[in-house]
């Protein structure tokens, strides 16, 4: 009989151990998986793991890669980090994303064909502000209404997906794109695009903003009354009332927050990688980030690692669906498949399993 | 009302368009009864949507494809199960882990089905009674699904509120603890309760791909799980008024489809957005004022429960 | 008296990590008789009647009941063999009415319908009157009781086993419940009776067990000795009262006048008017059955619920519409009755904690940023001062015992040097010895010129420490009263007299 017993304390060792534990276990089920799949399990996971890093043909274009990719995951993640811990679930980080970029660029293309220094920075501060707008809206309905935000941030996701496409079919059309839908390229109009720094690095500014958020983080998080306001209030929140927490304050500092940096991580988007605006400008790091949050175990360092490793997924899958024909959707799963595995060994960190025949009533 | 749109056949339709939401919402709301919040729905409807679809495919018939709905949705709700009931994992990461999941498996196992058709849901015969003016095109017209949820709205109205599984169900999810302490078994009863929510978002998914749309595509639905979600916190845990929700939202999508239909001057994108902005104008005023629906909530909902001392 | 034996317990054993709650227990209960099982907090009585509830197996030993083999899996066996139980902290559902808890104790009910008069019939001839229909998180806690009661009579129980009923009741409504427990004794019902009460015992038990840290240490008949001697055996030392300094009351430091707030808790109390005021060094006590708006009182004294402005005044100045960081700045401290979970956060470690209240007064913020090592030096000094045992500073909150955390809790509120102390429930589930330092920490702090309001369910300790008495009764507050000179039939009037009896009477 397997039971379990609650540590006293929860233990430093499995905090650090189960992320790893999960992503092995994931790898042997998504092993399986592909073997299901008609695969060699070997080849696919060193596929999607090592050869997108030290393949000798495919590496010099996959390295870069992966700092692209990372950058949106980890500015996401960082942002839902913090409300997550305060018990606060913005899940419609997707949407925020899609609303940052929708701002950024239309601000950007406003100003097209004009060459002036402050374009791009006031566009920076539009993608944050559109993210922050969308987020703000679940934010308000559960501080004055009570509405449920996870709900809400959700099906402002499906509204935000609407309005890019209307967008991208009528206002921000491109009038030279001979009809077709999307936006004018970005990254072919100087003052507002956010060029490869060094090239062959896929450094650009939404990597740099992505670092300095991980270390704003950190520092709020382990020196700061506001962060430790922030995880009493998702552990005690009875507790965090008593030590004179405003509720409805961390609620709108939340949301805020990582509606801001999702709306940025949507304009470095889509003035740098993307490009333009399209109808599938998002490809679904609002949800992934998810993912990165918890895999991080909403620790800023945690999520700088895991977002590369979520990044490294999605590179090492496209490579796979190059080389091996695997499915896109099989990463999908496979992330997904982390994240059950992330929850699952979790609470090795909290109880203890204990083999015995003692048993009480449960 | 609007030119060109036969009250009827709106009417008729939007029964229809109801059914996913309103068998996925009866089923959350029962595992939210019982103190469990599972935010996979969207993730157990579109696992049921395929299997649904390929076992109605490889079998030619739509009794079995719902079947084969509900067991893939019960499937992937036995992993929500294990997560929280045994592995006491939070149950708000642990849906969306389910949703994020049930997205992506189902399109891997339906690649190879895109573009089929499936076999078709047959229509009730009630007869005469079909011909009946006006009501019998709204009443009398429909296949069985239709009329299997509403019977099983009825039925979970019925057990909730007049059975002893009903009264234990409802008393796991107003205090674990209580009902530990009189010797329930709360962790079972909750894996039940989950497995039945699984089941009916299957059954709603299966409906989905089999009568709805009716063929196989990635992200076929398209969020129904989330506003079937949003459709319990709307009927304030009560079936009867999540039917209410349900033909209320299966009305609005009716509604603007067809003002698409009709060409209205509106670009679609707006009309498309209506349900989502719709549903979250309910939510806010189901949640605010006198009648705050969170009172009555479950008051265990979302707590994981560990029988210690 | 030879009555044949109908429950013997020989030799129980059960270990928890860490914790023997039971070693070696026997003890035997016959017919009819009403056994006393007494013992403080942590000696284990609670644990030793789960085993015979078969919500916990013992390790080793045995029972037998009728002089057969006795071993429950589960409460439902329990209750099949005839054993049934009323809960200190209540198995009650509030949002289901009283027939469908009732319901949910038994294992065949009848239709909802003929419960509901059987309910009527059976709480009409045991003097507790019950409403079936009513929704139990709006009945008082007495009340509460007697749906628990009620229950485990219906199913006409051989055993019935009863965790400190009378901590949730007015002395008038002890009263009523011994009446009760009498009739059922003469009926032949077996009561096992838990408590630290000892007078209530020398009054109802023919029998008592003493337990200390679990073991049985004595076997007594109760009427026969003092309650000093049962005292000794069950503390195993001999206690001092706390000393006061008595004396000199300054000028007014707190006022509460015609605060009215609703209550922020589901089925909760909303305070009514109520009014008082406590100078510098005097103790006002406040009693009450639990749920008549001492959680409110805390919250709205502490700025958890924000009030009208000159509802609360300190020192004159209006602070009722402030937050806890305004009030603690002007010297207000307050701890609440839950600890874990309200006055600590359960997973963070005593540092962290030390930080939740202490921030402000104890200045370990820095524009915001936390001094970690002056915080550490305050949560040491902390577990220094109040005789926390800990192995040390940095272990979560949760994995100190209960007494423990409560000592570190007070002890952090009572460090700050407050000028104005609020403390709800401030020996709950404590030893006495642990019970007598911290009331004796309170004493010293009016001593020193802290107005204090001490909210308490336990009246000999509010007799013990304060020096005025007030009591809350359905959140209205009665005109506070010097102690010297107060009967307990007055404070039993004061708290409300027997909740519910007349209306139940008129209802029907």
């Amino acid at each position: 009989m397997i039971r379990l017993e609650k540590r006293p304390s929860p233990s430093r060792f499995w905090q650090g151990a189960t992320p790893v534990l999960a992503v092995v276990l994931t790898m042997i089920a998504g092993g399986l998986m592909f073997a299901a799949l008609g695969k060699n399990p070997f080849d696919a996971i060193r596929t999607i793991f090592w050869d997108p890093l030290f393949h000798p043909q495919f590496a010099s274009y996959s390295r870069p890669q992966l700092l692209v990719k990372a950058a949106p995951l980890i500015l996401i993640a960082i942002g839902l980090s913090l409300g997550f811990r305060a018990g606060i679930w913005n899940i419609g980080a997707e949407g925020q994303y899609i609303m940052g970029a929708l701002l950024g660029a239309g601000v950007g293309l406003a100003f097209y064909p004009a060459d002036l220094w402050f374009i791009f920075p006031l566009m920076v501060v539009a993608g944050a502000f559109g993210g922050w707008v969308w987020a703000m809206i679940p934010a308000i309905l559960r501080t004055r209404f009570n509405t449920n935000e996870i709900l809400v941030s959700l099906l402002m996701v499906y509204i935000a997906e609407n309005i890019l496409s209307s967008m991208s079919l009528g206002l921000l059309r491109n009038p030279e794109g001979g009809g077709f839908p999307g936006s004018r390229n970005l990254s072919q109009y100087p003052a507002a695009s956010n060029p490869e720094m060094i090239a062959g690095t896929g450094m650009h500014w939404g990597v740099i903003a992505a670092l300095m958020a991980v270390i704003a983080a950190y520092v709020l998080l382990q020196r700061h009354i506001l962060g430790f306001h922030i995880k009493l209030a998702g552990q005690a929140p009875r507790a965090a009332r008593y030590a004179g927490v405003n509720p409805t304050g961390l609620v709108l500092l939340c949301m805020g927050i990582s509606g801001a940096l999702a709306g940025l991580a949507g304009l470095f988007e889509v003035a740098g990688p993307a490009g333009r605006i399209s109808i599938d400008f998002n490809v679904g790091y609002g949800f992934t980030a998810i993912i990165v949050a918890f895999l991080g175990r909403l620790n800023p360092i945690g999520i700088l690692l895991a977002g590369l490793l979520m990044a490294l997924t999605y590179i090492g899958g496209e490579l796979a669906q190059f080389m091996l024909g695997l499915p896109a959707a099989a990463i999908q799963a496979f992330q997904g498949m982390l994240l059950f595995f992330l929850l699952a060994v979790d609470l090795l960190s909290n109880y203890r399993i204990r083999l015995g025949y003692k048993k009480e009533a449960i | 009302m609007i030119g060109g749109i036969d009250p009827a056949l709106l009417i008729s339709a939007l029964m229809v368009a109801s059914v996913p939401i309103l068998l996925a919402a009866i089923g959350e709301l029962v595992v939210e009864r019982a103190g469990v919040l599972n935010l996979g729905v969207e993730g157990m409807m579109i696992m049921g949507a395929v299997c649904g679809f390929i076992m109605a495919v490889q079998t030619g018939s739509a009794l079995l494809g719902f079947v084969g709905g509900a067991l893939g949705g019960a499937a992937l709700s036995l992993i929500f199960a294990l997560l929280t009931q045994v592995l006491l994992a939070n149950q708000v990461a642990s849906g969306l882990a389910l949703t994020l999941f049930g997205l992506g498996l189902s399109s891997l196992i339906g690649q190879s089905f895109v573009g089929i058709r499936p076999p078709s849901t047959g229509t009730v015969p009630f007869g005469p009674l079909a011909d009946i003016p006006f009501l019998g095109r709204v009443l009398f017209r429909h296949d069985w699904v239709v009329y299997a949820s509403v019977a099983l709205v009825a039925a979970t109205w019925w057990m909730l509120k007049a059975t002893r599984m009903g009264l234990i169900l409802r008393a796991v999810g107003e205090s674990h603890d209580a009902a530990h302490a009189l010797g329930y078994k709360v962790r079972k009863i909750r894996v039940l309760a989950i497995l039945f929510g699984g089941a009916m978002a299957g059954l709603g998914g299966a409906y989905v791909s089999l009568v709805r749309v009716p063929q196989w595509t990635d992200g076929i639905t398209a969020g129904a799980g989330w506003i079937a979600l949003a459709i319990v916190v709307f009927a304030s845990w009560r079936p009867w008024r999540a039917l209410v929700g349900a033909y209320l939202f299966g009305g609005i999508t009716v509604l603007q489809l067809n003002l698409q239909a009709a060409g209205a001057r509106i670009p679609v994108e707006y009309l498309s957005m209506s349900p989502y902005l719709i549903t979250i104008i309910v939510l806010v005023i189901m949640s605010s004022g006198r009648g705050k629906a969170s009172l009555n909530a479950p008051a265990s909902l979302g707590k994981n429960f560990h029988a210690s001392r | 008296m030879t009555r044949p034996d109908l429950l013997r317990v020989e030799g129980v054993t059960k270990t928890y990590p860490g914790v023997v709650a039971n070693s070696d227990v026997s003890f035997a209960i016959s017919q009819g008789e009403i056994h006393a099982l007494l013992g403080e907090n942590g000696a284990g009585k609670s644990t030793l009647v789960k085993m015979i509830y078969g919500l916990v197996k013992p390790d080793q030993g045995r029972m037998t009941l009728r002089g057969a083999s006795y071993a429950p899996v589960e409460p439902r066996a329990a209750r099949a063999s005839g054993v049934a139980m009323v809960f200190q902290h209540f198995s009650l559902f509030e949002a289901l009415n009283v027939a469908e808890n009732v319901a949910l104790g038994m294992e065949n009910p009848p239709p909802m319908k003929e419960l509901a008069s059987r309910i009527r019939a059976v709480s009409q001839e045991y003097g507790l009157p019950l409403d079936p229909a009513r929704m139990v998180g709006d009945l008082s806690a007495g009340e509460r009781q007697r749906v628990e009661i009620i229950r485990c009579l219906l199913q006409d129980p051989k055993l019935l086993i009863m965790d400190e009923p009378t901590s949730v009741l007015t002395p008038q409504e002890v009263d009523i419940l011994f009446k009760t427990l009498r009739q059922l004794a003469a009926e032949g019902t077996a009561i096992l009776y838990i408590s630290h009460k000892l007078e209530e015992i020398r009054a109802l038990c023919d029998e008592a067990t003493i337990l200390r840290r679990g073991k049985v240490v004595a076997t007594c008949t109760p009427r026969e000795r003092s309650a000093r001697e049962m005292a000794e055996l069950m503390v195993g030392a001999t206690l001092t009262p706390p000393a006061r300094a008595g004396g000199n009351k300054g000028v007014v430091a707190l006022e509460v006048a015609d605060l009215s707030v609703a209550s922020p808790i589901p089925f909760g109390t909303s305070l009514k008017n109520v009014s008082f005021r406590v100078a510098k060094g005097e103790v006002l006590g406040i009693a009450g059955v639990a749920g008549n708006g001492q959680d409110e009182l805390l919250l709205a004294l502490s700025g958890e619920v924000k009030a009208a402005r000159d509802a609360v005044r300190i020192d004159g100045a209006g602070i009722g519409d402030t937050d806890p960081t305004t009030r603690r700045k002007l010297g207000l401290v307050a701890a609440p009755e839950e600890r874990l979970g309200h006055a600590a956060a359960p997973d963070m470690s005593l540092v962290e904690n030390a930080l939740l209240s202490g921030a402000v007064r104890q200045n370990l913020t820095r524009n915001g940023f936390i001094d970690w090592p002056a915080t550490e030096r305050f949560a040491a000094a902390i577990v220094a001062d109040f005789d926390v045992r800990t192995p040390g500073t940095q272990v979560a909150a949760r994995a100190l015992s209960g007494g423990n955390l409560q000592k570190f809790v007070v002890g952090r509120e009572l460090s700050q040097s407050p000028s104005v102390i609020v403390i709800n429930q401030p020996t709950w589930g404590v030893d006495a010895a642990a019970a007598a330092s911290i009331r004796q920490a309170i004493l010293d702090r009016a001593a020193g010129g802290a107005a204090v309001v001490v909210i308490s369910q336990d009246l000999d300790e509010l007799l013990e420490i304060a020096d005025s008495f007030a009591a809350l009764n359905e959140g209205r507050l009665t005109t506070p009263r010097p102690v010297a000179g107060l009967t307990v039939d007055e404070i039993g009037l004061m708290m409300g007299g027997a909740h519910g009896m007349e209306v139940a009477h008129h209802g029907h």
